[in-house]
Formats: C-alpha cells, sequence, structure tokens
C-alpha cells in the first residue's frame, strides 16, 4: 500500500501539487488521470523519487519514503518497478538484455537461471523468441512497451509504476497492454500506479481512479462511479471523450427512452440497432434500409 | 555566473560519482566498454592525424631552415620535440574533443531524453558512479596510451615524408632523433595527457548528463561541451606548460 499524505511541490514559485492526500491499496490498478499539466506525472515523479516534493509525505507500506536516506531508500527502489512513457530501453542492448539487466546487476544468478527468468517473463507479456535478440529500434512501439513491462516486472517488484503506458499506440494494443498489467497486478498482488488519460483504460482496468485537477485531488472512485459522477470538472474532462458520451448517453436512453436531440444520426442509428428497438419512431430499427425490420405501417 | 553554477553543478555530479557500486561486476563491464568505444574506437583517427602531422612537421621545417650551416639532424630534432611537447598531445587531443566528446554528450544526453537515467535510478543504480566515472577512468586508461602511439607514428611519419621527398636521410634522422633527447619532455606529455583526458571525458559527461529538453538540446549540449572542453584543454595547455617547462 502506498499512502500519499499532504503531498506539496513547487517549482519556483509555481504551486504544481497543492496537498495531494491519496492511498493506492495493493492488488488494485490504481490509476492516475487528469488533462496535461495537472500534476500527475509530478506526482508519480515524487513518489518514485526522481523529484523531491517541497513537503509532504510518500509511505510505503507505512516508511515514509521523502525522509529516507539513501541507502534506506535503495531498498524501497528495489521493490520498484516502473514502465516508461517512451519505454526507456537501452538502446545498446537487445531485448533479452534490456530485461536481464536488473537480474545482471541486482542478483548473483547464474546465467542459464537469468536467462530461464528473462524467457518466462518475456513469454508472460507474449514477446515471441524470435524478437529477443532484436534490438528495440527494431521492434514495434506496443512491443517495446511489452519489453519495458517485462523489464519492470523480471525482479518480482512490489510496486509497480506506469507512466501513459498507451501513449503513441493503437486502441488494440492499448488493451492488450491494458490487460497485462491489470492480470500482472492480480497475479503479483502488487501495487500497480498508471498514470493515464486513455478514457479506454480508465473504463477497462480502473479499480481506483484519482482524477487530478491543477495540482490537486478533484475527485476519487472507480470505473463504475466515475460514469455518474455530478463533477462538473472531471464530467468535463471525461465526456471529452466521444465514447464515454455516448455510454453516457445510452444510459440516459435505456433509463428514460427517450433520445437527446443534439445525438448524431449515425450514433443514434447505431444505438437502436444494439438495443435492438426503435427509439425515434421513424419506423426503422438502425438506420432506414439497412439491418431494422421494415416498419409497420 | 553561470560558470560558477556550472562549475558547483560539476563539483555536486563527481562527489555522487564516487559511492559503493551496486555490483562491481558490472561496473567493471561498462569501464571495459568504454576503454574499447574510447581506446579502440579512437584510434583510427590518432593514426591517421599523427603520421600527417609528422610529414607535415619534417616538411615545414625543412623548408625553413635553408641556412648551410644549420645541420639536417636538426630537422629531426624539431620534430620530435614538436610532436613529443605539442602536436601528440594538445592535437591529438583536441581531435578527441570533438570525436571522444561529442559521442560522450550525445550519448548521456539522449540517455537522459529517453528516460534511460530515470530508469536506471529508479532501478537504485548510482548513475553517476555507473555511467559517469567508468568513461573518465576509462579515458585516463586510454587516452594516455593513445597520445603515446601518436608520438611514435607522428615522429615515423615524418622520417617516412623526409625519406620520401628525398629531404633528410634515415641515418641521419635516426641520428637526429637521439641527439639531446630529454626524457622529461615524455614525462611532460604524459602529464597533459592525463590532464587532457580528465578534461575529454568529464566535461562532456557532465553537459550530457544534465540536458535537458529534447533532441534539439542533446544538439546544443554536444556543441557546447566540445567548445568548452576545447577551451578548457587549451587552459590547462598554457598553465602545465607555464608550470613545468
Amino acid at each position: 500500500m502506498i499512502e500519499i499524505k499532504n503531498l506539496k511541490k513547487s517549482f519556483d514559485d509555481k504551486a504544481v501539487l497543492k496537498g495531494v492526500d491519496v492511498t493506492f491499496d495493493d492488488g488494485k490498478c490504481n490509476l492516475i488521470i487528469g488533462s496535461s499539466g495537472s500534476g500527475k506525472t509530478v506526482l508519480m515523479k515524487c513518489m518514485v523519487g526522481l523529484i523531491k516534493p517541497t513537503s509532504g509525505g510518500v509511505l510505503y507500506d507505512g516508511d515514509d519514503f521523502v525522509s529516507m536516506n539513501d541507502v534506506e531508500k535503495k531498498t524501497i527502489r528495489e521493490k520498484i518497478g516502473m514502465l516508461f512513457q517512451g519505454g526507456a530501453l537501452f538502446d545498446s542492448q537487445t531485448v533479452e538484455q534490456n530485461v536481464m539487466f536488473p537480474l545482471d546487476m541486482f542478483t548473483n544468478d547464474k546465467y542459464a537461471k537469468k536467462k530461464n527468468r528473462v524467457k518466462q517473463v518475456l513469454e508472460r507479456v507474449q514477446l515471441k523468441e524470435e524478437s529477443y535478440h532484436k534490438f528495440p529500434s527494431e521492434i514495434s512501439g506496443g512491443m517495446q512497451k511489452r519489453v519495458a513491462l517485462a523489464r519492470a516486472i523480471v525482479l518480482n517488484p512490489k510496486y509497480l509504476f506506469c507512466d501513459e503506458p498507451n501513449s503513441g499506440l493503437d486502441p488494440q494494443t492499448s488493451l492488450v497492454i491494458d490487460k497485462l498489467i491489470q492480470e500482472i497486478t492480480q497475479e503479483y498482488n502488487i501495487t500497480t500506479i498508471i498514470n493515464t488519460h486513455d478514457m479506454n483504460s480508465v473504463m477497462e482496468i480502473g479499480d481506483h481512479i484519482t482524477y487530478m485537477h491543477q495540482g490537486e485531488k478533484e475527485w476519487e472512485g472507480n470505473n463504475k462511479e466515475i460514469i455518474l459522477s455530478e463533477n462538473q470538472k472531471l464530467n468535463d474532462f471525461i465526456f471529452a471523450s466521444e465514447f464515454l458520451k455516448d455510454a453516457k448517453r445510452m444510459r440516459t436512453i435505456q433509463e428514460t427512452g427517450e433520445i437527446p436531440k443534439d445525438m448524431p444520426a449515425g450514433v443514434k442509428d447505431a444505438i437502436e440497432e444494439k438495443l435492438n428497438v426503435d427509439l425515434d419512431g421513424d419506423g426503422h430499427i438502425g438506420s432506414p434500409g439497412k439491418n431494422g425490420p421494415p416498419s409497420k405501417e | 555566473m553561470k560558470i560558477l553554477k556550472e562549475f558547483g553543478a560539476f563539483i555536486k555530479m563527481a562527489g555522487g560519482m564516487f559511492r559503493k557500486p551496486e555490483n562491481p561486476k558490472m561496473y567493471w563491464k561498462q569501464f571495459m566498454l568504454q576503454c574499447n568505444d574510447i581506446g579502440i574506437g579512437s584510434l583510427g583517427i590518432i593514426c591517421i592525424i599523427s603520421v600527417f602531422i609528422g610529414a607535415v612537421s619534417t616538411l615545414q621545417t625543412a623548408y625553413q631552415l635553408v641556412s648551410p650551416i644549420i645541420p639536417k639532424t636538426t630537422i629531426a630534432q624539431i620534430v620530435r620535440d614538436t610532436v613529443i611537447l605539442e602536436f601528440a598531445p594538445t592535437l591529438s587531443c583536441i581531435v578527441l574533443c570533438g570525436v571522444v566528446g561529442s559521442k560522450i554528450a550525445s550519448e548521456l544526453g539522449n540517455m537522459r531524453v529517453s528516460e534511460q537515467i530515470d530508469a536506471l535510478e529508479i532501478m537504485g543504480i548510482n548513475t553517476k558512479g555507473y555511467l559517469v566515472l567508468p568513461k573518465i577512468l576509462a579515458g585516463l586508461v586510454t587516452i594516455p596510451l593513445l597520445i603515446m602511439l601518436a608520438m611514435v607514428l607522428g615522429i615515423w611519419g615524418g622520417r617516412l615524408a623526409g625519406t620520401a621527398a628525398g629531404i633528410i636521410d634515415p641515418s641521419i634522422f635516426d641520428t637526429g632523433l637521439v641527439m639531446a633527447f630529454k626524457a622529461y619532455n615524455v614525462y611532460f606529455a604524459l602529464i597533459k595527457s592525463f590532464v587532457f583526458a580528465f578534461i575529454i571525458t568529464a566535461v562532456p559527461a557532465f553537459y550530457g548528463y544534465n540536458v535537458k529538453g529534447g533532441a534539439l538540446e542533446i544538439g546544443h549540449s554536444s556543441t557546447r561541451a566540445v567548445v568548452v572542453s576545447c577551451v578548457l584543454l587549451l587552459l590547462a595547455d598554457y598553465i602545465l606548460s607555464a608550470l613545468l617547462l
């Protein structure tokens, strides 16, 4: 469990974090969402020690990371795995060498044992053996993320941090990465914290969601509660996504049986087909002359 | 003010390098890799420039020594001393500033910008000790060796050019080489090469390690690293010459 206690961070005179309090539980995908400049990346960097906070605490299972000395911090860092936005793979090393690096540095295991562990985690992230000897520049963005994830989990971390794991990926690959993170979190019962503004991820794996706005925690909940939230700032953020806007409309239609007037015709027809009902009373389910049954006239 | 700030940051970085390594084997591996990159990687260019510098020195010295009362052995003496005292250490190191310095600055800058250094920090690795220190140590080991090679090749190049151009007979050149030879000149050149090696590796490492921004800043820091290390190298050359000669 990680607890953030009244965390503040200022750069010169600009306050980026204005006293954040939040708790991240074990075995859950904890998402930090928010628009660009909301302070979520600074919050994550403060948590892993890349930025020193101005004040406040970051407690790893009760131990305050901020006030620790370098030796104590090292013991915590050995329990941390991090997946960076760009992967942060070492350019001069192959996929296999990248994943083996933490084992080389922190264990005295024999080469065969390390190789076996590398194979195990690379298989876990569904990477084929033919790519093991390729360099990061020779593999796709999705594969790079998977290698970075494999490297992050190779030492069995207790805490997994993921900074924008889906940035630059297509929706299908994003979904695969999301599912992998979720499965790994549950499998190893680790505390996973994900920085994202991908609403697909939020709806898919958001066990616990923290919404950041201008350096403050604005809202907290899960992926079932977020869509019904009355928080205006949160709604402005999440309903910028057409997918969620339509999800909310669908829910409104199911509850009230009325179609919002501003709904585009294409979306309306798609919803009619999904619900198999003629909502607008035009005598067709979906677009006229397509899938819908003939009108009763 | 900026110079003082940068100097302070450099001292801080240097102080951070000396901590107990997480795994000495990995640090040794990194040191050997850097020895290969800096030493073997620069071997070709050092060989080429040394031979040509020696050759040009012979031709130009012979061109200026037109008096019949000056013996031909003087050409060899002048070539020997200029190559050992100045051309081999200083000129080679200025070239190495460009070759090695820009490589170190851009490599570390790229690692910083692409968050590779952050990834190492989060793993609990002392990045200054793991990334910067092996480069400086590798420079201190390999650059003096390269300079010694440059001395030998420079003189050989001068002998070759003198013979090929019919300016000086090889036996006369060899006689001149051992006349009034001061071993102290070689020690002086080696002292210079150690100081230059530190400048060539530490200054670009500092600029590369502290890059902020993106690809453009990597280019800027690389250029700045080469310029600053060249200026410092010439300054050190002057100070050492004034103090030790």
